[in-house]
């Protein structure tokens, strides 16, 4: 009797196991499963959508049919471009300082700011640009919304170039030094290109993340419907685009807001995929 | 040690990756950082006169110059939008060099954003109040109407077109959602023929800053006090029901996709896209088809003062269409930038000469001849640090 | 997400590496240029801080703490009050964590104790992947794919049965509350999973093996073992989703429906802090108006600040726990 309730408790027991197990199998299908659902309607309405127009032809007056993005297409590629000019240096260097100076206090004060930073909101970011450049500028321009993007980009920067030098083993700082080299030049010439494929890592993925970033962009560089390549004028640029021709009930501007966000997913594929493989199995012996 | 031996392919790619990117961020910011952005300071010297002011409008012919080039931004009025990117696209085509980048953001924005000084000029469908003109930093504006245009309640209604009929008090019964359903009996009785379904009325209000909400509330507020105590007439109101769009794209956007929805658009939109609207009783009560004709003929009785601020809400008139409004552009009297107000001056003339030909077209209603002739005087009297913009009085 | 505590090296080699070669005059220099960038990150975040405030000046003297009660957002008669955004927000935000909690862990516990090797590294890059596609694109696909599924399928369907029930009831839009509840919960599952994933492999194999060597079943070790032992730092990796949740702005304004208003059902429309921003900002009209928009983004700041900081502390008390520093 009490042997045949044992096996019954060890029954319900193998049950649970298998059904909670399941469970989880279950969890990690339908989110597969809700990826694919999603990537695959972005590449099949997008890839309707496409053709040469678009990525060549500026936008057509309100409710004709054709044109292109092609104007968002480099409004987006300058300020990503003016964003990287601006996050690079100065993420770089924060985390070099962070990683290889100062000291334990101070650079947990500036950790934390960075970390800090990296949980704002982009549109406070986009308000933040507003305020302290479009305002003083006088207008609209594609410099502010580079900025804000390069706001967004610099935290990212910051800590994956701290965790990368981290990484790079003493050994190597020790052995250069031991040779005579001078500090700066141990870090510049050794630790960097040491790291160089993590901190490539880390920026690509960083101006994937900036790439999709529409809310800074609402009220820094507004948009246009032509060719915008100066830095004080206000540019268009897919994010916004796909923005404005989502909400609207024109089936023009609904095919390219599909194309639009093909074009964005692709470029932030690219970029991680190449962030992700080629430096893949970078790792540096403690 | 082996580490940086083995690694050694890595490397390589990664530098090459570093110098690409670098590269490319350099050109891409030096290529943004040139191009035209100041106004080219050798303005080629206007054509003199040929006559004083009367012109008619077709004798204003604009001349086809290659070397002026200037940006400029002008944000504003959804209202307008699908007339001002015709505008712009066609000024751009005789005048090659003048990119005028128009951004449809609400009435409200282009408003803040005239007063900010952020663009050339705003354009709205709601007069700047005298506190709003305060706001813009003590320099005066000139609001010209550029066009007019109907406000149109469209529906998406399976089966049911253009046409169904709607009187005040049946359309202030809805905004407050005491009608909730379309085949309520105050609609089936306006429409005996229809056949109305049994959805709910989704009423779909503008969320952003909007002329267009203006008009709308300001019909409101002349048909029903009601409305006008508790609710009042403005850019931005608190709606008792419904949901919010952004801007005339987001309402037309949200009642294509929503069975049962109601909002208030510009004729254009309704119409291109094939979303049905409804003649509304106007004050005479006869039930009028929003169209062209209907919108100049409510404002046709209009007084319209000199400083353009006239409202034809409501308007008298057998054949009015009651929910009309003109849709004005703003620019600042005095423009310290000689060349910017130049070629601002040039489009508004264009504007209201060459550019009511496109009005028809899209569903807006040109301006009254009489009305263009007052409208002449004041391009010509705008001025740039109190000189007058061109010489002998015209183009 | 730094997931090791700020501190994890030994104090001993974090001052050698940090003493090595004190040198001469541009080593000298290029510390300090280095240690200029770094203030300048600094100032930077002091500059958004300030900006933010000096622009709430305005609106915090008119409306004082009222500004944080106050259920009217009337722009025509002046009173602002944000709580209908903070409910539209925080309402929004629990709906998505709910929802995603339960996926989040459970695809952490496959990975870590289920999936067969070789298909880890796959698939727990094909979730990452999730969180690189950009809101925009979701806030698109959500516009045309759920919000009619929500109308036309699920909402009927659920309301037959319990429309009675508040939480149910009212016309169904499409857009509204559950729709942005949605679309958030499939953009935070990545990052709670991705969090829950590095703490869960964090557990000490002896732990699970003990465990196991008693006769438990895989799911009796996790359920008993690794997720007390984990609980801090599961609950850090909710809270980030939670953050990330309360800032999202473009896939929400696309589909929630703007309405400022605190509502009861999950079909109605509503707004959040961030929409209102980004659908209002660049029309406010009067100086009264536009200070309480900065105001509003004050708010939402501060907010996703806490919660991020009580994020990390938990996920660090974790970590340090592990480290045999902490025993709670």
């Amino acid at each position: 009797m009490m042997r045949q309730a044992g096996r019954l408790t060890y029954q319900r027991r193998k049950v649970m196991n298998k059904v909670w197990l399941t469970a989880t199998v279950l969890a990690a299908a339908a989110t597969v499963l809700a990826l694919v659902f999603i990537l695959g309607y972005v590449i099949a309405n997008g890839a309707r959508a496409l053709n040469l127009d678009f990525f060549s032809k500026l936008p057509k007056p309100v409710g004709e049919t054709g044109g292109g993005m092609a104007n968002a297409i480099v409004g987006t590629l300058i300020m990503l471009g003016l964003a990287s000019a601006i996050a690079l240096p100065i993420g770089v260097l924060t985390g070099v300082y962070l990683s290889e100076y100062g000291g334990g206090r101070f650079n947990a004060v500036i950790r934390f700011v960075a970390d800090t930073m990296a949980g704002v909101p982009s549109i406070v970011v986009g308000m933040f640009a507003y305020l302290v450049v479009v305002l003083p500028m006088g207008h609209f321009s594609s410099l502010a919304g580079g900025i804000a993007l390069a706001v967004i980009m610099i935290p990212i920067v910051t800590r994956g170039t701290e965790e990368i030098l981290r990484v790079v083993p003493d050994s190597l700082r020790e052995a250069a030094l031991a040779l005579g080299v001078n500090r700066w030049r141990v870090i510049v010439s050794v630790v960097i290109p040491t790291a160089a494929p993590g901190l490539i890592t880390s920026f690509m993925l960083a101006i994937a993340r900036a790439s999709g970033e529409t809310a800074p962009l609402l009220f820094t560089s507004l948009g246009s419907q032509f060719w915008s390549m100066s830095l004080d004028q206000p540019t268009a640029s897919i994010p916004v685009q796909i923005f404005s021709y989502a909400i609207a009930p024109y089936d023009d501007w609904h095919r390219q807001a599909w194309a639009g966000a093909l074009t964005l997913v692709a470029m932030v594929a690219v970029l991680t995929l190449v962030a992700r493989l080629a430096f893949r199995g970078f790792k540096v012996q403690r | 040690m082996p580490v940086l031996v083995t690694r050694f392919r890595q490397l390589r790619l990664a530098r090459m990756c570093a110098v690409v990117t670098v590269v490319t961020a350099l050109l891409l910011t030096s290529c943004g950082g040139s191009g035209p952005s100041s106004p080219n300071p050798s303005t080629p010297p206007l054509p003199t006169a040929t006559s004083s002011q009367g012109a008619t409008p077709a004798a204003s012919t604009m001349p086809v110059t290659t070397t002026r080039s200037l940006n400029l931004t002008a944000a504003g009025a959804t209202f307008p939008f699908v007339l001002y990117s015709k505008w712009v696209s066609e000024y751009n085509k005789l005048n090659p060099g003048i990119k005028i980048s128009y951004n449809s953001i609400g009435s409200g924005g282009g408003k803040q954003q005239f007063s900010a000084q952020t663009v050339d000029f705003g354009a709205s469908d709601s007069v700047m109040t005298d506190e709003e003109l305060a706001g813009a930093k003590g320099r005066a504006v000139l609001q010209l109407p550029a066009t007019l245009g109907a406000v149109v309640l469209t529906y998406h209604l399976p089966g049911i077109g253009k046409g169904l009929r709607l009187d005040p008090q049946t359309i202030t019964d809805i905004v407050f959602g005491r009608v909730t359903k379309w085949n309520d009996p105050k609609i089936k009785a306006l429409n005996p023929d229809l056949n109305l379904p049994n959805l709910d009325i989704a009423f779909v209000y503008r969320s952003d800053g909007s002329g267009t909400n203006n008009i709308f509330t300001d019909y409101l507020s002349a048909i029903s006090a009601e409305w006008k105590g508790k609710v009042g007439a403005g850019t931005s109101v608190k709606w008792p029901v419904g949901i919010g769009a952004k801007g005339n794209e987001g309402v037309a956007g949200q009642v294509k996709q929503l069975p049962g929805s109601l909002g208030y658009v510009e004729l254009a939109y309704a119409v291109q896209n094939k979303l049905g609207y409804a003649f509304i009783k106007n004050k005479a009560g006869n039930y009028i088809e929003p169209s062209f004709d209907s919108v100049s003929e409510a404002a046709a009785g209009a007084v319209i003062p000199d400083d353009f601020r006239a409202k034809i809400v409501d308007a008298a008139g057998s054949g009015s269409y009651p929910i009309s409004s003109f849709t004005w552009l703003l620019v600042y009297k005095d423009n310290p930038n000689s060349a910017r107000a130049q070629e601002i001056a040039r489009f508004l003339w264009w504007g209201v000469h060459q550019g009511q030909a496109f009005c028809k077209d899209l569903y807006y209603a040109p301006l009254p001849t009489s009305l263009v002739q007052n409208e002449e005087q004041a391009i010509l009297a705008l001025t740039s640090s109190g000189q007058p913009l061109f010489q002998g009085g015209r183009q | 997400m730094r997931l090791t505590a700020p501190e994890t090296e030994p104090a001993s080699t974090r001052a050698r590496r940090h003493s090595l070669g004190r040198g001469n005059i541009t080593d000298q220099a290029f510390k300090g240029l280095t240690l200029l960038v770094a203030l300048s990150v600094l100032a930077l975040a002091g500059l958004l801080v300030f900006e933010l405030t000096k622009g709430s000046m305005l609106s915090i003297r008119t409306f004082g703490f009222g500004f944080l009660s106050s259920q009217h957002w009337d722009p025509v008669h002046q009173e602002f009050g944000v709580l209908p955004l903070v409910f539209g927000t925080l309402v929004t935000s629990l709906i998505a964590v709910i929802l995603a909690v339960p996926i989040s862990i459970g695809i952490a516990i496959f990975l870590t104790e289920v999936c067969p090797l070789p298909l880890r590294r796959p698939i727990s890059f094909l979730v990452d992947l999730l969180a690189a596609i950009p809101s925009i694109v979701y806030g698109l696909w959500g516009l045309v794919v759920l919000v009619p599924w929500i109308r036309v399928t699920m909402g009927p369907s659920v309301q037959k049965p319990l429309g009675w029930f508040p939480l149910f009831g009212g016309p169904i839009y499409g857009i509204g509350v559950l729709a942005a509840g949605l679309i958030l919960a499939i953009m935070i599952v990545p990052i709670i999973s991705a969090v829950s994933r590095e703490v869960i492999s964090s557990v000490p194999q002896a732990q699970k093996e003990g465990m196991l060597a008693l006769g438990a079943t895989r799911w009796e070790t996790v359920w008993k073992v690794v997720l007390p032992f984990v609980r801090t730092g599961l609950v850090g990796a909710v809270i980030l989703g939670l953050g990330r949740a309360l800032g999202e702005t473009m896939a929400v304004t696309m589909v929630i429906g703007n309405r400022h208003e605190i509502v009861a059902s999950l079909f109605s429309p509503s707004a959040t802090m961030a929409s209102t921003i980004a659908n209002e900002f660049t029309e406010a009209t009067y100086k009264l108006y536009i200070s309480s928009l900065i105001e509003v983004a004050l708010v939402l700041m501060i907010l996703t600040l806490m919660v991020n900081i009580l994020a990390r502390t938990l996920v660090w008390r974790f970590t340090a726990k592990v480290k045999g520093e902490r025993t709670l």
